[in-house]
């Protein structure tokens, strides 16, 4: 089943979730809404062979409306397809329902996710910090977070 | 009104004979924990197997911190290590050194981040520093010999160990 075949197949399913389809250079991404977003997994993992979610990650584009985007990357094992399925968060209501009820990997995804960009997701079995200290404050991925840290002076360039 | 202990043994000819003795020991059986944090490990690693040999200088790394006496920073800190090295430094019995390996151990080095300690000398007492991105194992050597430098000239190592007074450290000066 090709790309085309399957986003044609999503849109069927779920014409209202589906926000956006691009395909670049081979590539093709779906932005759905988040509110279905368990149910497009689970449709994906059933129904089109994405059995492997290779990657869960999120993206900060400060300054724009949403804010956040959270990026699955999927994987058919044994057609060797990808997708890439993105939803987007707002600022205020920063929260996904999780996934790892669909790939039980999403399960360390989701925290690395929360732990750095802040980005909460409901339902999760165990949602806490995976990499920063576990009394750390603050999400430093964000690109509002300072570089250097929040109590030092930021890097003016070098004096001499 | 008690009687005041005297700071040092003072400093006659058996008292300094003692010392160095004492300091000469110390010196040749430099024990360095095996702890290692990042790429500067890999060069630990290399001066201690057989093309630099670290076992020619008394230098055996052990594996327990009970019996280490020099911890070397070989790496960068983040501040999520910072505790677990911070205990391990805290379990060597004295008397115990410090080397920050590399420019991150000394200054945080390129990692001017929110999550990188910036030298471990804001928490451990360092005694040699030695520089590079990492070192070469020529440098960890020099720098092991420097801090053997130090402690050969260490003062009333002898009379500190059966506990009376304190060591007195060299001055930087009278180190070389």
């Amino acid at each position: 089943m090709s790309d085309q075949a399957i986003v044609e197949k999503l849109q069927a399913k779920f014409s209202s979730a589906v926000l956006n389809v691009v395909e670049h250079r081979g590539e093709t991404t779906v932005t759905v809404e988040k509110e279905q977003i368990v149910e497009i997994a689970t449709f994906l993992r059933d129904e089109c062979g994405y059995n492997f979610l290779c990657d869960l990650c999120g993206v900060d584009y400060l300054g724009q409306s949403p804010r956040f985007m959270v990026v699955y990357n999927l994987y058919n094992i044994a057609a060797k397809q990808r997708l890439r399925v993105k939803v987007p968060v707002e600022e205020q209501d920063a929260n996904v329902d999780t996934v790892s009820v669909v790939w039980g990997t999403a399960n360390w995804h989701e925290r690395e996710c929360w732990d750095l960009m802040g980005i909460s997701f409901n339902d999760h079995p165990d949602l806490r910090r995976i990499l920063m200290p576990a009394d750390w404050e603050g999400h430093p991925l964000r690109k509002d977070y300072p570089v250097q840290g929040p109590d030092r002076e930021p890097y003016q360039g070098r004096l001499s | 009104m008690g009687i005041e202990q005297p700071k040092t043994l003072g400093s006659g000819f058996i008292t300094t004979s003692l010392d160095k003795l004492v300091n000469w020991s110390r010196a040749s059986s430099l024990w360095p924990l095996t702890f290692g944090l990042a790429c500067c490990a890999i060069e630990m690693m290399s001066t201690g197997a057989a093309r630099f040999d670290l076992d020619r200088l008394g230098v055996l790394f052990r594996a327990s911190p009970r019996q280490a006496d020099v911890i070397i920073i070989a790496g960068t800190v983040t501040k999520k290590m910072l505790p677990v090295i911070k205990t391990v430094y805290e379990q060597m019995p004295e008397p115990k050194y410090v080397i920050a390996m590399g420019a991150c151990a000394s200054s945080g080095g390129v990692f001017d981040t929110y999550s990188v300690v910036q030298g471990v000398d804001e928490h451990l007492p360092v005694d040699v520093y030695i520089p590079g991105c990492p070192p070469r194992p020529e440098g960890l050597l020099y720098g092991l010999m420097k801090l053997q430098e130090k402690i050969r000239a260490e003062r009333n190592t002898f009379g500190s160990a059966i506990g009376v007074g304190e060591v007195v450290q060299p001055t930087m000066a009278s180190s070389v």
